[in-house]
């Protein structure tokens, strides 16, 4: 009997501490390094994905707008994954995204675009990875958020996801 | 390329193996021959052959920076030097994994080897226990982890390793760790094979000890070598954090060094049947809860290289799964039928290890909640926390104490029933301790009362041990070593904790700057060029009050491959102290931030540690417990 009580016990224990741990495996963990946070958007020249001239950075970031920096690469797995939930967040107004594509080739990159579709109002190539160093970012892929002030106020390491595009609506909204 | 392909094919080969041996084990079980198999010792070494090919292939994959393979891509760079592109195999999820499938397998087959005086149904039940969590490993690997993704377009360059991650110590930290791991992991599949068997008993004791020790030499130094990397590379000027990743070693640590002494127990005289079961299952579950936490991403860590759910729902399951496996076998099986044996008097060596062990719980339950309440109260209540060294520092020191007392007091009980001799001599050792200690801390500390005691009894477990050591003729050599080794970290570690003393300022080049009797002087700075890394290198001149002087040349690292600055402490070791400084960057300033300790001891801590270690590798080749 009493060897019965605490089977069921040690079974309820275990059990309670599974569903805990299993909860915890939700919790969006995502870590979002603070060292980047509000600093200015970096000044650089690029070249354009389509035209193949030099841009400067004055002239991609002027209206009052909100700015997403995405950094992507026609051989990065996961940017192929998050690039439908960029295609989603481009049909937003009040928001235009600026893709960087880091270290690629030109010819791969443009079929990536092709097949998948098109959600940057612009392109900027960054052959070497040095323009993406200057954004902060660790690797591909990586979104940047950037304020009406030409603040970087969000950074986003690794694909985004769901819980992260609907935190970019509010921080836009 | 090609590699790729064969380690992946070698891997399904591996899980083919399993199941197999599975099959053909459970055959064999039913079968009346004498003996085992030989069959499955020869599929078990082919098991271990296609893993091993696996294996290889992986880490030649590393070797050649091909980045056709994504888990290299992720992981390495060019420009990186061989060794850390070979120790770069295992220093992420997958490669890590394989090491666990290496280990597994490894170590099955070596118990199927050196266990031919075995019962053969206790033989084949552990191979069965092992195959089921080995099966559980490659399943996880293949399905969730697999290291031999394909990418195309092959990249140009990949991702690099996180440097912090590029250190000596760290580079063999995972194996040494993983090998104690998973060595309770036999530890684990035996003892329930055995309960199965009713077959708990002293030669069952006499032979999984060797396992055990094994397990606990491998443990500790794994353990050891990860404290080592934190405090040289991490340039946080500890080398224990309480934090979540170190505990999550250090409990499997507590509850197999209790397990250690058990078994000594069992092998002497046949009791604590019980214990010696429950602490198997717990070190083995621990070990796994560990990595179920680390892998997860419900810790974040520099160990942390899963943040994808799926890996962490399979572990999960997994573990609970073999979680309610073993307990199943043992409240099935288990018959605690010792019952004439277990009277042993109260001051006896039986006694003074029960002792022990509720000591070893203690400190396991204050770490466990440690680690696991932060998890808890997120999830309940949507509140973080986080438990710092205070909370263990206060539950923790007051029981050190008579924990040691007992320590010093149980080595010297016999078996079955004792008396304590040579009292004379132990209240000497303790007056002494007391003075001693009084004499020692009189002008350094605030809370005079409560670390005379915690150290008068680390004082007086130290003269023990050491008079067992020295002073005695050997009967237990081992257990000597072992115990004076574990005095002597413990002293380290409390002197450690109460003298150590540091500084932060900002300083820039030519200026000095005056504390507790020594003078800093910042000479210079060089910059220096890797292959992968730049550098800024510091020179600082200490001067003490004597006119000694001593160098230190702190560095701040930009790595090119992922960029990341890094600040490599320099530290300069003598037999007393070491001196250690770090400096940082301030933005925008020719001010540079630095930060200088005095840690007295810091040599001892490792030292004593490997004293600890040749004393858990002396009792290896001896047959029986003596005495």
């Amino acid at each position: 009997m009493k060897s019965k009580l605490i089977l069921i016990i040690i079974f309820t224990f275990l059990i309670f501490c599974f569903l805990i741990f299993y909860k915890g495996l939700d919790k969006p963990n995502i870590y979002t390094p603070k060292t980047n946070i509000e600093k200015n958007v970096p000044i650089f020249k690029a070249k354009d994905f389509y035209s193949n001239t030099y841009i400067n950075s004055k002239n991609i970031f002027i209206e009052e707008n909100y700015y997403i920096v995405n950094v992507w690469a026609s051989w990065c797995a996961p940017c192929r994954k998050e690039h439908p939930l960029l295609m989603k967040l481009s049909k937003n107004k009040t928001i235009k995204l600026i893709g960087l594509n880091y270290r690629d080739n030109l010819k791969n990159a443009k079929k990536f675009i092709n097949e998948l579709g098109n959600p940057y109002t612009q392109i900027l190539i960054d052959k070497d990875g040095t323009l993406a160093v200057e954004f902060g970012a660790y690797g591909v892929p990586e979104t940047f958020l950037i304020d009406r002030n030409k603040k970087i106020i969000r950074k986003f390491v690794g694909p985004i996801n769901k819980i992260i595009i609907e935190e970019i609506k509010t921080i836009i909204k | 390329m090609l590699a790729n392909q064969v380690g992946y094919y070698s891997l399904i080969a591996g899980l083919l193996f399993s199941v197999y041996l599975c099959v053909v084990s459970i055959k064999d079980f039913n079968n009346t021959n004498r003996n085992v198999s030989p069959n499955l010792i020869t599929l078990s070494f082919l098991q271990l052959t296609f893993v091993v090919i696996s294996f290889l292939s992986l880490i030649l994959s590393f070797i050649n920076s091909d980045f056709s393979n994504e888990t290299v891509f992720n992981n390495s760079h060019t420009t990186k030097p061989l060794f850390y592109k070979i120790s770069g195999t295992w220093g992420n999820h997958e490669g890590s994994l394989m090491l666990w499938l290496l280990v597994l397998t490894l170590f099955i087959f070596l118990f199927l080897i050196k266990s031919r005086e075995q019962p053969k149904k206790y033989r084949i039940l552990t191979l069965l226990f092992q195959q089921l969590i080995i099966i559980g490993f490659f399943l996880f690997v293949l399905m969730t982890s697999n290291p031999f993704n394909y990418l195309f377009p092959i990249p140009l360059e990949g991702l690099g390793l996180n440097p912090i991650l590029q250190d000596p110590a760290l580079a063999i930290h995972p194996p040494l760790l993983y090998l104690g791991y998973v060595g309770s992991s036999i530890i684990f599949s035996a003892s329930l094979a055995a309960v199965a068997q009713n077959y708990i008993s002293k030669e069952w004791g006499q032979h999984i000890k060797k396992w055990v020790l094994i397990s606990w030499i491998f443990l500790t130094i794994g353990i050891m070598l990860g404290s080592i990397w934190a405090y040289y590379e991490l340039g946080w000027g500890g080398f224990w954090f309480w934090d979540p990743v170190e505990n999550v070693s250090l409990m499997p640590w507590l509850t197999l060094t209790a397990l250690l002494h058990c078994i000594l127990v069992l092998e002497r005289r046949g009791v604590l049947t019980t214990w010696v079961v429950i602490l198997s299952i717990t070190t083995f579950t621990l070990s796994m809860c560990g990595t179920f936490l680390v892998r997860s991403g419900i810790l974040n860590s520099v160990h942390t290289f899963a943040n994808d759910p799926t890996r962490g729902i399979f572990i999960l399951i997994f573990l609970f799964t073999l979680i309610f496996l073993s307990l199943g076998v043992f409240f099935l099986f288990h018959k605690d039928n010792n019952k004439d044996s277990n009277n042993f008097f109260w001051l006896s060596k039986e006694s003074s290890i029960l002792v022990n062990n509720w000591f070893m719980m203690y400190f396991l339950s204050v770490v466990l909640i440690g680690t696991v309440y932060p998890i808890f109260l997120d999830v309940i209540s949507a509140e973080k926390i986080s438990v710092g060294p205070p909370f263990y520092q206060k539950l923790i020191a007051p029981f050190l104490a008579p924990f040691l007392l007992f320590m010093a007091l149980g080595l010297k009980l016999k078996w079955i029933k004792s008396k304590i001799e040579n009292k004379n001599s132990l209240i000497i050792f303790l007056i002494i301790s007391v003075i001693l200690t009084f004499f020692i801390l009189k002008n350094i500390t605030t809370d005079l009362f409560f670390y005379t005691i915690l150290i008068s009894a680390a004082f007086f477990l130290f003269f023990s041990t050491s008079k067992e050591l020295f002073l005695k003729k050997f009967n237990n050599i081992s257990q000597a070593v072992a115990h004076f080794g574990f005095s002597l970290l413990i002293l380290s570690i409390l002197f450690n904790g109460i003298l150590s003393s540091e500084i932060t300022t900002n300083i820039k080049v030519g200026e000095r700057y005056n504390y507790n009797n020594e003078e800093i002087f910042f000479e210079k700075i060089e910059e220096k060029n890797e292959s992968n890394f730049n550098s800024i290198i510091g020179y600082f001149k200490i001067t003490n009050d004597k006119g000694k002087v001593v160098e230190l040349n702190p560095e701040i690292r930009v790595y090119n491959q992922p960029i990341i600055i890094t600040s490599e402490a320099d530290i300069k070791t003598t037999l007393l102290e070491d001196k250690f400084l770090v400096m940082n960057i301030v933005k925008g300033n020719e001010y540079f931030n630095i930060r200088y300790q005095v840690k007295p001891f810091m040599l001892w801590i490792w030292i004593s540690v490997l004293i600890l270690c040749l004393g858990g590798l002396m009792s290896i080749p001896k047959k029986k417990y003596e005495k």
